[in-house]
């Protein structure tokens, strides 16, 4: 920790110096409180990826600078004043929820500093609100975007009613949205729309509600929340398939869940099982530091980190200025773990989305049998507008709690 | 006395404030907003007896009054911020006065709980009422107001706007606790029975205190949403009105001045102590105990034999 409280020192000895041959990283991730385990994979992520580089950016030095955003939106806010403000970072990266996105955007604004989303997927940022915010780029996903397949995917599988249970926040509103919106257009149903509150321990009262006649609960829990839902509804006694959002079954949570997950269904643009030979020595090393499997969150970060650096290397490490950032960034085309990446012209990536089942077996050469998501279909090249087209889309309202309407309801 | 001292202190602060830096300066507006629902706190434990543990409920009301206002109509963003602020205290004090009907039958922790309780549902409410409240997601403002030439966006000019706020709030107070009727809920706080034989309305006069709390918590509420351009509904949940009477019992109940001093070492210790070292937590943890241990009437103890 002597690391920050260097940076603190020097930032307040250069109070207005922007040395040329360094670059610091604001970095906004959960370190307390019932997603900190999450913050840690994000965090190691992006470590990773600066200790590769020997801690220097095409010659620039990088000073990492974490803050505890505690998964609420007014300490992000806060936090980022404090990157912003105190720390004078160049970029401030990271934020986990959706709603911490939408926070932290304005103080990017108010700041005039690079905000890059390499986790909150926060629909709206990269769509209907781009204009408002000249600052940000995302290097992730929008959390509708690997969800328009998964519904299209559904439907061609076989389910035809489906009922859905998602946390009850911009993130849950906007992955039901995209599943349902896709799902619903293909010919399938969505017949119940169920919402526990974010970081809901305990889903005793919201099981019994569940439709028994549908042919699949397709659910999105955060964190926690993914590992008591599966073992809640078995112990339930129910037998309907499950389907879930990326983060009902990201590697973050795999590792702890029993086999009461098998077989299940999920979408994300990052698989650790992806049979790759960038992604076999990404999860080997990953493996070999933090002695865990990555998940996206880790990869998300990691890869946010490659593209900073490429960057840094078409301007022999000198920051190019906010603006100049944001237009070289998003004209990447990069070879990542999760597969190719480029931007599309609002600011978030096109990349492949992979419909992965919950399997157990042996990956990647280890020994034992691990619980892994086994790529079953892959789309390739996925914006986030799926297969609609730019205009139509953005003249739908974003995805909410009562948008797409639930009209099989009943 | 101690007043004049609170007042140099304060000048000084406000004299050193703009040249603190631009993420200190935001602390310091921090401090001093939370100083006052602290202190509508301190009417209600520290002079009346009543510990409040909703009292994030106020100030949420306050600041999502300002926050729908300005986001949705426009309003209260130049002169009629003035008419925000009457509203927010307004709004504040009704709500108050509605909870006040059930939380005033009780006492001791019975108080805590119903207060607690009703508390979340105003949490609840925000959290769920998406059309009117935006949900998780909360309210991003889109900017302070600006009357004529004095536009609330600089930091410096806000802080010193939070720092009048916060004068007047602590003025309004102390000639309150200092009246016939604040020598009341001492009595009332003191020995509730005798007040009742002594031909008092003690359950009028408990009442109207937490109304007068209410009010000021809605008051702060409006200075919030300014401050942090964003009003969420995890500003409601229970750790914010924890906080808050923990900076009262920190700071020292029954003074008013215990308050500003119990926020000044949560926040100061929370947010600065945080960026420099990870176990922060402790240190604040340890400050708690401690003055529990060594200073049962708080840090204000250290400067007088016990409480008002």
């Amino acid at each position: 920790m002597n690391r920050k409280v260097l940076t603190i020192l020097g930032a307040l000895a250069l109070s207005t110096g922007v040395d040329a041959q360094e670059l610091k990283i604001g970095f906004l991730a959960p370190m307390t409180g019932i997603f900190a385990q999450i913050g840690k994979d994000m965090e190691n992520g992006f470590q990773m990826y600066i200790d590769e580089q020997k801690g220097s950016f095409a010659g620039a030095k990088v000073t990492f600078i974490v803050e505890d955003e505690e998964g609420k939106p007014p300490v992000g806010v806060r936090k980022a004043e404090k990157l912003a403000r105190q720390d004078h970072v160049h970029l401030m990266v990271g934020g986990l929820l959706a709603s911490t996105g939408y926070a932290i955007a304005p103080v990017s604004n108010r700041v005039k500093t690079v905000y890059v989303l390499s986790i909150a997927a926060a629909d709206d940022l990269t769509q209907r609100d781009l204009q408002q915010y000249p600052y940000i780029v995302r290097t992730s996903w929008t959390s509708s975007q690997p969800h328009h397949p998964l519904g299209k995917w559904a439907c061609e599988n076989g389910f035809k009613r489906v009922v859905t249970v998602g946390a009850d926040y911009a993130f849950g509103h906007e992955v039901v949205g995209g599943f349902q919106k896709a799902f619903e257009d293909c010919g399938g149903q969505v017949v119940q729309k169920i919402w526990p509150p974010l970081g809901t321990k305990d889903f005793g009262p919201y099981i019994p509600t569940i439709k028994r006649d549908a042919d699949a609960i397709f659910t999105v829990m955060v964190g926690p929340m993914a590992l008591q839902f599966p073992k809640q509804v078995q112990e339930a006694g129910i037998k309907t398939p499950l389907i879930g959002g990326g983060t009902s079954y990201d590697e973050f949570v795999l590792p702890s869940m029993g086999d009461e997950v098998l077989g299940h269904v999920s979408a994300l643009q990052y698989s650790a099982a992806l049979d790759t030979p960038r992604n076999r020595e990404f999860v080997r090393k990953y493996r070999e530091k933090y002695g865990k499997v990555p998940s996206y969150y880790s990869e998300s970060n990691y890869t946010t980190a490659q593209m900073i650096h490429e960057v840094m290397k078409q301007t022999k490490g000198s920051w190019p200025g906010p603006e100049k950032f944001i237009q070289m960034i998003t004209r990447l085309k990069l070879d990542t773990p999760r597969g190719p990446v480029r931007f599309d012209d609002m600011r978030n990536p096109v990349q492949n989305i992979y419909i992965k089942k919950v399997e157990k077996k042996k990956m990647h050469g280890y020994d034992k049998d691990e619980l892994w998501n086994t790529v079953i279909k892959t789309y390739p090249e996925v914006s986030q507008f799926w297969t609609y087209k730019k205009e139509e889309f953005l003249k739908q309202p974003v995805y909410s709690r009562d948008f797409p309407p639930c009209k099989f309801c009943n | 006395m101690r007043i004049l001292v609170l007042l140099i202190a304060l000048a000084t602060v406000g004299i050193i404030a703009p040249f603190s830096g631009p993420f200190i300066i935001l602390l310091l507006a921090h401090v001093l907003v939370l100083g006052i629902v602290a202190m509508s706190v301190d009417l209600l434990l520290g002079y009346t007896g009543l510990p409040s543990l909703g009292q994030a409920a106020y100030l949420g009301v306050g600041a999502y009054l300002t926050a729908i206002l300005a986001t949705r109509f426009g309003f209260g963003l130049g002169w009629d911020f003035w008419i925000v602020v009457a509203l927010g205290m307004a709004a504040g004090a009704l709500t108050a006065a509605f909870f006040g009907l059930f939380a005033i039958r009780a006492s001791g922790v019975y108080f805590l709980m119903i207060t607690l309780a009703l508390g979340m549902c105003v949490w609840g409410l925000a959290y769920r009422w998406n059309s009117l409240t935006g949900g998780d997601n909360g309210i991003n403002m889109r900017g302070r107001p600006k009357l004529g030439a004095l536009s609330f966006s600089d930091d410096v000019t806000f802080f010193y706007v939070v720092l009048g706020f916060f004068i007047a709030s602590f003025f309004a107070l102390h000639v309150l606790v200092n009246s016939p009727f604040g020598r009341s809920l001492v009595g009332i706080r003191e020995r509730e029975l005798r007040m009742r034989i002594l031909g008092y309305n003690t359950w009028l006069h408990k009442y109207i205190a937490f109304v007068i709390a209410g009010a000021f918590g809605g008051l702060a509420g409006v200075l919030w949403a300014h401050l942090n351009g964003i009003v969420s509904p995890s500003d409601l949940l229970l750790p914010a009105s924890v906080d808050v009477l923990l900076m009262v019992v920190l700071g020292g109940p029954g003074t008013l001045v215990g308050g500003l001093i119990g926020a000044s070492v949560v926040v100061l210790l929370r947010e600065y102590l945080a960026t420099v070292v990870p176990w922060w937590q402790y240190v604040l943890g340890a400050v708690y105990v401690l003055t529990i241990l060594y200073l049962p009437s708080g840090i204000m103890g250290l400067f007088k034999g016990g409480r008002a």
